[in-house]
């Protein structure tokens, strides 16, 4: 069992005592702990069910790179699956339970799937379930998806704040180990800005679990020294408990900084990402050790050699009272020293190698350890928890030559340079014979946007794993960082690091070497998503020969934790499976985040009110105080209507639209774009960019116009009003306005850049308010001011005067058919001008109206909407609009585009009006239905609906749509169709449903 | 993210700031061109693995087009200038050159 040792441990304070659950059990921990020592310290080796087979699992290692010890953490707004318990710090009040079992973690039904473990091979998915094909959509899919997936989905808002930081560096520092201290001092003692970020809450890295000596003296002396010089730098920014996330380009990298996960409740925020501008960066990022494939390598109490002596010197956590150590490598002997000398069982080293001759065999051996050469692991004994191992040969098959009872096993297949960060932005990797493993090629490093390297790698993470070389690497990588940025080294030298000398490892890919089919279907290599030696074999003889296509074949690596233990391990598989060497069949792509990173702090604070900025026009607190039932259009907040006592949608815009019709309405129209075009050339710009002349506007008048785009196709509408020879104002749509004038400012800057005009957009500079209806000329005159009478402000003019005291601009405008003016006034008086209107319109019978009214108006006039009627494939013609397309001009954009053949086809559907026989209302979105099925067995069509409305006016329902050949056809009926599978029939009409001569509007 | 820096206000800012308009140094072709013109102009882009040029507007800044020559594999700024050219200038050609001997891009080199 796993257990607390009496004494020792250098991150805990035994002082202080944390309560915490586990799957409902009280259990208690020491401050300094991780969720995982606190939980091996109370014997919770078993923590979860693996992915697949449900086998039971336990913690594998101490750090980021655990890929069982997985929990769903916390209650209610606070709820986060898939916690890893070795990076969670203990804190008192914590609960976690274990995850992807049922009914519960010692009992799991789930685990049958591991009986059935050879019907489930890799790409087992892709060849069941294929046929018959029903059977995937109604059986196949929804059991997949009830059996995938670890931890629960969180059921309440995340009720933790999350926030973004901005900041630059000359060179930012990822790892806080010897070797990224060092490089910080040596940066920071030259000037250099330096950001040096720790994911864990130590520095130091694993010098000091190592017994790594400085100077002399224990690590940590010099840790602490350098820790203390660093913090007393004004240029040096330290920060613990931040993860480098990821390298991009050009120096941008991303620090994941956990400020409060370890002490909720004190009004912090959770999570903070940086977002940091680097001139350099120095990935000290470590390595990790890999685990060894020998069948039965995920039995709970099987774990990585330097997270046994993490927990044992970090946390004085026993994993066992007898340890096995398997290895291949001198650097595991540490752990049996260790144990050993904390007064635990080390019944046997068992080391691949045919001879272990240096110091630390030697040493292990004083202390009276048995050591035995060239064997292996033939297979682990226990289910739930460890209780012994088989011993082999390791050139051999796996014959078992004895059985030694234990309780863990520490295992060590050698190391791999952490180079995740390295690659992100494009760093290459060299192979490394010697050490078995890919290290950064400081001659292929990603490259900036001057073409010069950015990212240097340094300590262990560059390859460098003995502790004597470390320190110095660090202090060659932060000097190599000074060169870049132009600064000069100070003087002085680097501590010496001295660790015991280790002979040449051996790399063992499989153990025993002649491991037959049955053992090999029982090493593990991807234990989260439970992909075995055997699954890789199988997709390289199936022909899976790129690592990319055989990782995602059998999904190795594909985890929450990326493969960090099982890529090395599962590439060397393949390649001697394929028969290639290791570099020729490469590594997958590494890709940020290093760690998984929470959506909470992706997000920031751009959550709720402040997710996007909200538009109000000037009239918005007015609207917000009478009923408005707002809709979001763009970034705005329109009116859809202003609902009155008990009224529903539908009767509301009902009543608005014939009080509009017979008496008076009143519409805030602020929202429409109003484009300033000025300049010698302003009209020479303007024939350019809409379909019609508009250089032959009169000052004093109004055109209403039409942009498209380049290819053709209708983009834009609306009203331009012509202010002097060189002004034009050019009103847009709501949604319209801002890239109708990035659109202009384009074609201005990148094509025509010879024309003399400016473009300026003063949406939001004026309010305009539409005052509709047949009395609306009454209500402007009992206002006062300005002459608004049919002579001085005829229908399409507009004229500059006063109203009701207020500066404004009067357009005689109609986009409803009625008598209509749009007033616009400055902002700043809109408020004051719609008051005074409402004031004063009591008596015409005034109420204000929303944008649906307004679309029933303009439908029953038939006027076409710019995102109803278009759809990005629709052109003028397509709608009845010629008369708006000049056949002067000899070029507009789009004028080349619809002179294509395609455009040009008779056959293209065509604007026209329709009725239904019936009077009922057309759904939304349908089609016409012709006679016949087309090839992929769908009924044809011959048009369809663009606008459907029910008509107040008419009092029946009206819709305007595409039909093919539709205005040779009038009177003729069409079929369309429902979401009921019936259709509804409706006449082939004129669009204009209402007042066809245009007498209203123009009074 | 890359880093550009603007040719008219001179700010260096970060790729957020600035908005991709696709290839440079287009050649508009309107009424009476040829199909296969036409075509050509709206439709036929380079994508090339190397040296390309491309718009850019500063948008969250002076908002001004320019353009810029860059490398597609590396991510590296050869430069950036006005946008109101139809071929960019001997310096910036000289500066590609220097990192990119031989370098060619639709009609220029």
């Amino acid at each position: 069992m796993s257990t607390r040792l009496q004494t020792g441990g250098r991150l805990i304070d035994r002082s202080h005592r944390e309560g915490f659950s586990f799957n409902g059990k009280r259990l208690t921990g020491y401050a300094g702990d991780t969720l995982a020592s606190a939980l091996l310290a109370n014997d919770q080796m078993l923590v979860g069910r693996s992915f697949k087979y449900h086998r039971p699992r336990g913690f594998v290692a101490a750090g980021g790179e655990e890929p069982n010890g997985l929990v769903n953490l916390g209650k209610g707004g606070q709820f986060e699956p898939n916690q890893r318990a070795t990076t969670t710090e203990l804190f008192d009040g914590l609960t976690a339970e274990s995850q992807n079992h049922w009914p519960s973690l010692e009992f799991d039904i789930g685990a049958i799937n591991a009986k059935f473990s050879r019907f489930l091979p890799a790409g087992f998915y892709y060849k069941m379930f294929i046929h018959p094909r029903p059977l995937w959509k109604h059986v196949y899919e929804p059991f997949i998806r009830n059996s995938a997936g670890l931890g629960k989905a969180p059921q309440d808002r995340d009720s933790d704040r999350y926030e973004h930081f901005y900041a630059f560096a000359d060179l930012v520092i990822i790892g806080g180990g010897i070797a990224g201290l060092q490089a910080a001092l040596t940066a920071g003692q030259a000037g250099a800005k330096v950001i040096l970020m720790e994911q864990t809450a130590h520095w130091g890295g694993r010098a000091p679990v190592d017994g790594v000596t400085i100077d002399g003296a224990p690590a940590d002396d010099w840790i602490a020294k350098t820790v203390t010089t660093l913090e007393g730098m004004e240029n040096v920014t330290l920060r613990t408990r931040m993860m480098g996330a990821g390298v991009y380009d050009h120096g941008y990298v991303l620090g994941y900084e956990r400020v409060a996960d370890h002490c909720p409740g004190l009004g912090l925020p959770r999570h903070r990402l940086w977002r940091i501008r680097a001139k350099q960066i120095i990935t000290a990022t470590g390595a990790i050790e890999r685990p060894l494939s020998f069948a039965g390598n995920d039995v709970p109490g099987v774990m990585l050699a330097s997270a046994i002596r993490d927990y044992a010197v970090n946390w004085a956590v026993s994993p066992g009272d007898r340890t096995v150590v398997v290895t291949n490598n001198d650097d595991a002997y540490r752990t049996a020293i260790c144990l050993k000398q904390a007064g635990l069982e080390v019944p046997v080293i068992i080391d691949a190698r045919p001879e272990a001759s240096g110091a630390l065999p030697e040493a292990a051996r004083a202390l009276g350890i048995r050591v035995e050469t060239g064997k292996g692991i033939a297979k682990v004994l226990g289910g739930k928890r460890v209780t012994g191992v088989a011993l082999c040969a390791q050139a051999g098959e796996g014959a078992e030559l004895e059985q030694v009872p234990c309780d863990a096993v520490a295992m060590s297949g050698g190391w791999s340079p952490v180079v995740h960060l390295w690659s992100h932005c494009g760093g290459k990797l060299n192979w490394d014979d010697a050490q078995a493993h890919f290290r950064p090629d400081a001659n292929r490093a990603p490259t900036s946007h001057d073409g010069l390297p950015f990212v240097i790698s340094a300590g262990s993470a560059n390859g460098e794993l003995h502790a004597a070389a470390t320190l110095g690497d660090g202090d060659a990588a932060g000097k190599t960082a000074i060169r870049a940025l132009g600064l000069s080294a100070t003087a002085g030298g680097v501590a010496k690091a001295e660790a015991e000398a280790e002979e040449p490892m051996t790399p063992v890919w499989i153990m025993p070497q002649g491991a037959g089919v049955k053992l090999r279907s029982k090493m593990w290599l991807d234990y989260q998503n439970d992909v075995k030696v055997s699954d890789v074999q199988l997709a390289a003889q199936e022909g899976y020969e790129s690592v990319e296509h055989a990782k995602r074949y059998t999904t190795l690596g594909m985890a929450t934790d990326q493969g960090k233990l099982s890529n090395i391990n599962g590439l060397a598989v393949l390649s001697q499976s394929l028969g290639a060497d290791i570099p020729q069949v490469g590594t997958t792509t590494f890709r940020p985040p290093y760690t998984p990173i929470s959506m909470g702090a992706i997000a920031g604070e751009a959550r709720g009110e402040v997710f996007q900025p909200l538009r109000r026009t000037p009239i918005h607190e007015w609207n917000d105080a009478n009923g408005a039932d707002f809709e979001p259009v763009g970034q705005w907040r329109r009116p859809y209507t202003y609902l009155r006592n008990g009224e529903n949608r539908a009767d509301a815009v009902k009543r608005e639209v014939l009080n509009t019709r017979n008496n008076l309405g009143l519409l805030d129209a602020s929202t429409l774009g109003k484009l300033i075009v000025k300049g010698p050339d302003a009209g020479k710009f303007l024939d350019l960019l809409y379909t019609n002349m508009m250089s032959t506007l009169k000052p004093g008048r109004c055109r209403y116009g039409l942009m498209c785009s380049e290819n053709g196709f209708l983009m834009d509408d609306g009203v331009v009003a012509r202010i002097d020879d060189e002004t034009f104002l050019c009103h847009t749509t709501t949604g319209g306005a801002d890239h109708i004038f990035a659109h202009m400012e384009e074609w201005l800057q990148t094509e025509w850049w010879d024309m003399q005009v400016y473009v300026a957009n003063a949406t939001e500079q004026f309010a305009q308010i539409a005052v509709v209806g047949p009395n609306a000329r009454k209500l402007l005159e009992k206002l006062g001011g300005m002459d608004v009478s049919a002579e001085a402000l005829p229908f399409m003019a507009w004229a500059d005067g006063e109203l009701a005291g207020i500066k404004v601009r009067a357009y005689r405008i109609s986009f409803s058919g009625e008598l209509s003016y749009e007033i616009a006034v400055p902002a700043s008086q809109g408020r004051a001008f719609w008051d005074a209107c409402i004031a004063a319109g009591a008596e015409f019978g005034l109420m204000p109206y929303g944008t649906e009214a307004l679309h029933v108006m303009r439908a029953e006039k038939g006027f076409i909407m710019i995102g109803d009627e278009t759809d990005g494939t629709v052109i003028p013609q397509d709608l009845g609009l010629n008369w708006a397309i000049s056949k002067k001009k000899e070029d507009y954009l789009g004028k080349r585009a619809q002179q294509r053949s395609h455009m040009t086809d008779p056959k293209r559907w065509k604007l026209v009006g329709l009725e239904t026989v019936d009077g009922s209302v057309i759904p939304d979105g349908s089609y016409g239905v012709a006679d016949g099925i087309n090839a992929n067995g769908q009924r044809n069509t011959q048009g369809r609906v663009t606008s459907t409305y029910y008509s107040p006016t008419l009092d029946r329902g009206i819709a305007m749509g595409l039909v093919l050949n539709g205005p040779d056809r009038m009177g003729e009926v069409v079929e369309f169709n429902k979401v009921d599978g019936t259709t509804v029939a409706a006449k082939i009409v004129d669009p204009v449903f209402y007042d066809k001569e245009g007498e209203k509007q123009n009074v | 993210m890359l880093i550009l820096t603007c040719p008219y206000c001179g700010v260096s800012g970060e790729e957020t700031e600035f908005h991709a308009g696709g290839e440079a140094h287009l050649k508009r072709f309107g009424p009476g061109s040829s199909d296969a013109d036409f075509e050509s102009y709206l439709f036929h882009r380079e994508n090339p693995k190397g040296v390309h040029f491309e718009r850019w507007r500063h948008v969250s800044g002076c908002g001004k087009w320019f353009h810029a020559a860059r490398c597609t594999t590396t991510l590296e700024v050869f430069g950036t200038y006005t946008a109101q050219t139809s071929e960019p200038p001997q310096s910036i050609k000289d500066a590609i050159t220097a990192k990119r001997p031989g370098w060619t891009w639709r009609d220029f080199a």
